[in-house]
């Protein structure tokens, strides 16, 4: 099966007919920190995908400039 | 897996929460959130204008989207950053979403305001990026909301965000910026307006699915002076946490709001002045913007 990963975009092969869980834990990727997507449609950990599936692993993490009221001090 | 509230399948698990939605009840989940949080702190008045800071990511889009849904009167501000092509597509992402929803979007450019987009502020000050590029978007959001005559700013700040800054500010125990980490601030001079983050019961995976859910194109590219950044290395420490421990965070952020922010509220004593130059509220003679334009000035 093909797994779409973002930032940069790549895409990686890996075995497929087993839990999304078992994928993520393959590829590392903690289950908090990606949505799952097959097709236009949310993927839980525990459903199976299968040889001819292609998922996105969509990071959901951003950062960087905190205009957060805690950094915000007027200065 | 099957949805907590109608028993069909589910497309997303909360493992913090024990449970798992489907799409229609996600959406009414998410909203409830929002909801719950407004109340709570009672940031917005159903009579006011609300100006929501947007960047063309999940976080601020999915902002938008609930507090147009739920009727606040609302006008989006756009800070253009001049960083490349990032930029130029996240513009168009914020100027899209206004046009599909009728909603006006302000743009203003950091450029004109400072004198130079953030990738030269940042060779010019030499500091992090996410320095120069913070600190411009505070100064014009709380400007432009005073210009517009608009009394409160609300922000896409998220529980990983909250609970990120929460976790810098204690690993180097600056206390002077715990009193001041809320989802709401209130406005403490004429010339600083409300400050309100709506989503801070939302986890970004949450604010993330809830985009997705509803079609809302958002820039899932990282900016890219994001990299290497220190909200992201934290995030990544409390996310270990949270696999291991479901609710770590929650429980980090809410028991901080809940049983220790008032403490050090107490021993914040804070006199504000008014920049000589421009105007907006600083705890010194000039403001911080007012320095960085000076700096940027000097050297371009």
């Amino acid at each position: 099966m093909k797994v779409v990963l973002r930032n940069p975009r790549r895409e990686v092969d890996v075995p497929g007919n087993r839990r999304v869980k078992d994928v993520l834990r393959e590829l590392a990727i903690l289950p908090e920190t990606v949505l799952v997507i097959r097709g236009d449609e949310l993927v839980t950990a525990d459903q199976l995908v299968s040889d001819g599936d292609t998922i996105e692993l969509r990071p959901v993490m951003s950062g960087g400039a905190d205009t957060g009221p805690a950094s915000g001090r007027p200065r | 897996m099957k949805c907590r509230k109608c028993g069909g399948a589910a497309v997303l698990e909360l493992r913090r929460h024990n449970a798992a939605f489907c799409a229609a009840d996600f959406q009414e989940f998410f909203r409830n959130q929002v909801r719950e949080a407004i109340r709570k702190y009672r940031m917005l008045e159903r009579e006011e204008r609300v100006l929501v800071a947007v960047s063309g990511g999940k976080d601020s889009l999915a902002l938008w989207d609930v507090l147009i849904a739920e009727g606040y009167d609302t006008t989006g501000l756009y800070l253009d950053l001049g960083i490349f092509d990032y930029s130029v597509e996240s513009r168009a992402r914020c100027e899209t979403f206004a046009a599909a929803h009728g909603v006006p979007l302000l743009v203003r450019q950091v450029a004109d305001e400072v004198g130079a987009p953030v990738p030269v502020i940042q060779r010019v000050t030499r500091r992090p990026p996410c320095s120069g590029c913070g600190l411009s978007k505070r100064y014009l959001m709380n400007r432009v909301a005073l210009e517009e005559g608009i009394p409160v700013v609300a922000t896409g700040h998220n529980l990983d965000d909250e609970a990120a800054t929460l976790f810098g500010s204690v690993m180097h125990w600056q206390t002077e910026a715990l009193p001041r980490q809320s989802p709401a601030l209130p406005s403490t001079h004429p010339r600083l307006v409300r400050r309100v983050k709506p989503l801070y019961r939302l986890s970004e995976r949450e604010t993330a699915a809830y985009a997705f859910l509803k079609k809302i194109d958002y820039i899932v590219e990282e900016c890219p002076f994001a990299a290497g950044a220190t909200s992201i290395a934290h995030k990544e420490v409390l996310s270990r946490l949270e696999d291991a421990s479901p609710g770590a965070k929650h429980n980090f952020l809410f028991g901080f709001l809940d049983r220790a922010r008032p403490a050090f509220e107490r021993a914040e004593a804070v006199t504000l002045n008014e920049c000589v130059r421009c105007g907006q509220v600083t705890t010194g003679t000039l403001c911080a913007f007012c320095k960085l334009a000076d700096q940027v000035k000097r050297s371009v």
